[in-house]
């Protein structure tokens, strides 16, 4: 295949990005897009040019690293699927493809497409955890009975690799489907529900001074999402929430 | 951080006066669907609906606090938003992953809100003027008669009806989400999407009807 790459060029942080035009032959339909971002850099590379800066990690859809905003869609046109896993058949030959940087206040272009998403950590610092006493007289966590369908829709909120497509897709740049997924695979469980209170109060409180939008229920975070979480997180989050500040 | 200035508590704010303002509209449809069937129940109602202290004193300043902080709080969240995302895409593809009703709520809300001056133009202003200003004597059956003098002219019969399209549009999103940001979302959830999808439909279209039925019936 032979394609047109608009690709977002910025040296860094502070500086206005632009759309650099690049031709690019014998694309192969098996490649994987990063796979095609390789071959794109090492074509620059010969040319004298500045390779494209993009996050990539595992390259098998776990990590979470990889992002891009491919012809207007986090993570390209395919669905349940990472940049990494989004293949090139998905395109035709002489097509025209735009990719971008994920685009949030709270994500901040570090260099090109690659992206500081921090903000989540940060998020995730603030009540994600359930705390353990490591001193070794830990309760083996299977000791726990827990039931089927709690067990199985806190293990759906888990599998949240926190790249945050939902942020980049979502009109008003929202994280509800991340904080969300990181609220209810605790609240799910016997575990998590000591802390539960505290939790979601202050994930919710970092989650906003991180400066993303409001939700919408637009419902384009779980479209976009690579691994399917569900708005049914939000609703939960939205009850623990109203029911912790009830608590206090 | 309180819950009022929250994301979360704003979004089950919104979602709060949008289901009472939902509430609202039903009950202003039935009374309004009363004027097709007979007009001696529709003036009855009405002069019960203009008369009675509660409604007037009480409900009244409570509707009208709802219509004012549902739309000054969809202008705060929709300029929050924007902000939230400085440098635009060059390539978009909104409509891949979410209704056109669901990205466009704020300009369905500002021409529902504008129907709203109309409407307030039409009946409310003259009304508050007649019982309050002018003090003019009461007169139970003049209701019927003021309705169907607004419906003489056919360009005010088609803005009413392209609002109302507005309306089921902005009703096609807002009230099933409303549910959601208040947290509910489970085996019933799909029950809920039909039931106010149809509501969404079947109001608006109820309100163009009546408009129409008195242009033509006038």
């Amino acid at each position: 295949m032979n394609l047109t790459l608009k690709v977002w060029r910025q040296p860094n942080t502070d500086s206005q990005g632009n759309f650099e035009t690049y031709q690019l032959a014998d694309v192969s339909p098996d490649m994987s897009f990063l796979e095609m971002m390789d071959v794109l850099n090492e074509q620059l590379m010969s040319q004298g040019i500045d390779p494209i800066a993009f996050d990539h990690d595992c390259r098998e859809g776990i990590c979470g690293m990889c992002s891009m905003f491919i012809n207007g869609e986090a993570h390209g046109p395919d669905r349940l699927v990472t940049t990494c896993q989004l293949h090139m058949r998905k395109f035709k030959d002489g097509d025209t493809i735009t990719i971008e940087p994920f685009r949030a206040n709270a994500f901040p272009v570090i260099k090109d497409l690659a992206v500081d998403r921090s903000a989540f950590d940060r998020v995730q610092q603030a009540g994600g955890f359930v705390s353990v006493n490591t001193s070794g007289n830990t309760q083996d966590a299977n000791a726990i009975p827990i039931e089927k369908k709690d067990a199985d829709r806190a293990f759906d909120a888990a599998t949240c690799i926190g790249c945050g497509a939902c942020v980049a897709t979502c009109k008003n740049a929202s994280a509800m489907l991340f904080v969300s997924a990181k609220v209810s695979q605790y609240a799910l469980l016997p575990q998590g529900k000591v802390e539960a209170t505290d939790r979601v109060l202050n994930m919710v409180k970092q989650m906003d001074e991180e400066g993303f939008g409001n939700c919408t229920n637009t419902g384009a975070c779980e479209v976009e999402c690579p691994k399917g979480i569900s708005l049914e997180n939000i609703a939960r989050m939205n009850r623990e929430y109203l029911a912790a500040s009830l608590k206090g | 951080m309180g819950i009022t200035s929250s994301s979360i508590g704003r979004k089950v704010a919104m979602a709060l006066s949008g289901l009472f303002l939902v509430f609202f509209l039903l009950q202003h449809f039935t009374i309004n669907m009363t004027s097709v069937i007979s007009a001696e129940i529709f003036n009855q109602l009405s002069h019960f609906m203009g008369t009675n202290p509660v409604v007037q004193f009480v409900l009244q300043p409570v509707l009208i606090f709802g219509v004012v902080f549902h739309f000054i709080m969809g202008f705060v969240l929709e300029l929050k938003n924007n902000q939230s995302r400085s440098q635009k895409y060059g390539v978009y593809k909104g409509q891949a992953n979410a209704s056109w009703m669901s990205r466009n709520m704020i300009l369905s809300g500002i021409v529902v809100l504008s129907f709203l001056g109309l409407h307030f133009y039409d009946f409310w202003f003259p009304e508050m003027n007649y019982k309050y200003i002018e003090v003019l004597p009461e007169d139970p059956n003049r209701y019927y008669e003021e309705l169907v003098h607004k419906f003489h002219s056919p360009i005010r019969v088609a803005i009413y009806s392209l609002s109302f399209v507005f309306l089921a549009l902005h009703l096609l999103h807002g009230f099933g989400s409303s549910f959601q940001s208040v947290g509910v979302n489970n085996k019933y959830s799909a029950t809920i999407k039909k039931a106010t999808q149809a509501f969404a439909i079947a109001i608006p279209l109820g309100f163009v009807f009546i408009a129409i039925y008195h242009h033509l019936n006038a």
